[in-house]
């Protein structure tokens, strides 16, 4: 994946954040993401950012769910092995009922989490980085990303004028990678050993 | 910004409600003079007189429980301490002030068909009968005429009272802004008669009433899912009627702090209960379908293979599959042509649901056996009777009062509402 570079701020407060996303588009600068520790109403829509299809891919999967469980139930009780079930016909739908409901369910929930997890690109062994590891913690970071017009300089003054602070250069590489977490860009390791030997020594 | 809180009823909203009164006024005299002229056997005679209380039964005892189900919705978000209604709440208290009148005119019904004679709807009120008859003489401690009347003159007196006590404690704070320490009173006071009121619903609308009104129609049959799926089916009108009064108040610009955001939450509701009354109603279906006993399938024989099979479907469609369909997509629950649509549909379908709750037990012969379906055109026109009322005594309270309650200590919630 190619390695891109970015320029990152730190913000305190959503009344600073939100006022800022919306400048910094207006002024045409590229927003990779906005990293925050919790989700914040609206900011999908202050970003630009389109609907996620992560509902339609839901409505296919539970689809698919339906048809399975209809197809294999029909198939298996009318056609395979139909059993006499206390007088019913072979093809009685009220009882399949609970379980084309169960498999809808089971195909639509698996698939929108693994869906979640692509569109996400999490995975177990998939690496990610870090802008900024207090975008875990306590504020929010916003990355622009420098495509070939940007002038560097400028973007620094402008995010810092909008109300960001710790803002630097980075570069990350994007999208999918295999590997682990740096022990450097591990945020809590450290202090949690160092706390711990602080334990063990007194 | 200014708000436009006082509400003046258009002209033309009124003339369609009287419009619609008089067209019930009139189904109601058509009805009464087909069904009490010409001959027959007294059977008939009953059968045919049955056909004319029925529908007035079905009618007034649905839409009191639509109307009623407006503060159930108050109260339900009272007590979870919910904010994002508070912007249209005054469009559910409106509704839920035409419960006093629809409660008159149920109760008037009620007590002619109880007390009037006609045994044909409600069979367990003709004592030489019942002697005769192990099942009903069982019941009845549960199924006779005067526990039916204090139960009935309870219920509707209780919803009347402790609806209106909701609507004064909702307009007493419309003048006067409180401070904070006030503010916590007057949301524990709401709460406390909140769920008063909750628990008189959970009493009746879930539990004994309609098994009095609705399932004693055919006395012999019990299912004890029958309250829920009742009350399932008048809550998600409800809902629907609440969305209508809501997009309609928004299209004559009023409501400003209302946007789609809680029309989206509406939306929501109609959409998770219209799967849940589903669900009900295919939990009742499916143990009696399974168990299979003669004593229990009596009541589906007729609807679901009988001659009420098409109604029967179709309401099962139009409640189900076009809410699951249609409300699914986010942007359909946003937008308003869409919302009206269904909101129709769905108060129309759950009416065709209580249309096969009533009528097959009446209208079946007892000596022949043979069940009959009415003109349902009668019914119709009636319920747009029933529409009309509701229409004006809504559209009056709604001019009454401010539209929004400014001073509830929870209005921002609502404003900054974002779903």
């Amino acid at each position: 994946m190619p390695v891109k570079k970015f320029i990152t701020g730190n913000f305190y407060d959503e009344a600073v954040l939100f006022p800022a996303v919306k400048k910094a588009r207006r002024a045409g600068y590229k927003i990779h993401d906005v990293f925050t520790p919790f989700p914040i109403h609206g900011l999908d829509k202050a970003m630009g950012l389109r609907d996620t299809s992560l509902h339609t891919a839901g409505f296919i999967y539970g689809i698919t769910g339906t048809a399975t469980a209809v197809g294999f139930i029909t198939w298996a009780l009318t056609v395979d092995w139909p059993i006499n079930f206390g007088g019913k016909p072979y093809f009685s739908l009220p009882a399949w009922i609970p379980i084309t409901f169960e498999l809808t369910v089971l195909f639509a929930s698996v698939g929108m989490v693994l869906t979640f997890c692509y569109l996400c690109q999490l995975a177990p062994f998939v690496k990610k980085d870090h802008f900024n590891p207090r975008s875990t913690d306590d504020t929010f970071v916003m990355a622009l990303e420098c495509t070939e017009k940007t002038n560097e300089e400028e973007a620094i003054q402008f995010l810092k004028e909008l109300g960001a602070e710790d803002v630097k250069v980075q570069y990350k590489e994007t999208g999918w990678w295999l590997g682990r977490y740096d022990k450097d860009t591990m945020p809590f390791r450290k202090k949690e050993t160092e706390h711990h030997k602080e334990t063990i020594t007194q | 910004m200014t708000l436009r809180e006082q509400f003046t009823v258009p002209k033309r909203y009124n003339t369609v409600a009287f419009a619609l009164m008089g067209l019930g006024l009139l189904a109601i005299i058509g009805l009464y003079v087909t069904t009490h002229t010409g001959g027959g056997s007294p059977a008939e005679k009953e059968i045919r007189d049955a056909r004319f209380w029925a529908s007035l039964l079905q009618n007034s005892v649905y839409f009191l429980l639509v109307v009623n189900a407006s503060m159930f919705f108050i109260t339900a978000t009272t007590l979870a301490w919910g904010g994002w209604q508070m912007s249209f709440r005054r469009v559910p208290e409106a509704i839920s002030a035409c419960v006093p009148i629809m409660s008159v005119i149920t109760l008037i019904i009620l007590m002619a068909i109880v007390f009037g004679g006609n045994h044909a709807i409600y069979h367990w009120t003709d004592t030489e009968h019942v002697k005769h008859d192990p099942i009903l003489n069982f019941k009845k401690g549960f199924l006779n005429k005067g526990f039916f009347t204090v139960m009935t003159v309870l219920t509707l007196g209780l919803w009347s009272f402790l609806g209106w006590k909701m609507r004064q404690i909702s307009r007493s704070i419309d003048d006067k802004p409180l401070t904070v320490e006030e503010g916590k009173r007057y949301i524990w006071k709401n709460t406390v008669w909140a769920s008063l009121y909750l628990l008189v619903f959970a009493l009746t609308v879930m539990s004994s009433i309609p098994w009095l009104w609705l399932m004693s129609i055919d006395a012999h049959w019990y299912s004890t899912m029958y309250s829920w799926y009742t009350f399932a089916s008048t809550w998600v009108a409800g809902i629907s009627l609440i969305a209508l009064y809501v997009i309609f108040l928004k299209n004559n610009d009023y409501l400003e702090l209302t946007n789609e955001e809680h029309l989206h939450d509406l939306g929501k509701f109609m959409f998770a209960f219209s799967v849940f009354w589903t669900y009900l109603w295919f939990s009742q279906f499916m143990l009696i379908w399974y168990a299979n006993i003669p004593e229990e399938t009596t009541y589906f024989a007729p609807r679901a293979q009988g001659p009420y099979k098409g109604i029967f479907w179709m309401m099962l469609i139009i409640n189900f599959i076009f809410p699951l369909l249609l409300l699914m997509r986010r942007s359909s629950k946003r937008n308003y042509t869409t919302m009206t649509f269904m909101a129709l549909l769905i108060i129309f379908g759950h009416w065709l649901d209580f249309y096969q709750m009533v009528f097959p037990g009446p209208m079946t012969n007892p000596v022949t056996k043979v069940t009959s379906v009415p003109l349902i055109i009668y019914d119709f026109a009636i319920a747009l009777g029933f529409v009309g009322l509701i229409m004006y005594v809504t559209g009056r309270t709604l001019s009454r009062y401010p539209l929004i309650a400014k001073h509830h200590p929870f209005i921002k919630e609502s404003v900054i509402h974002h779903t």
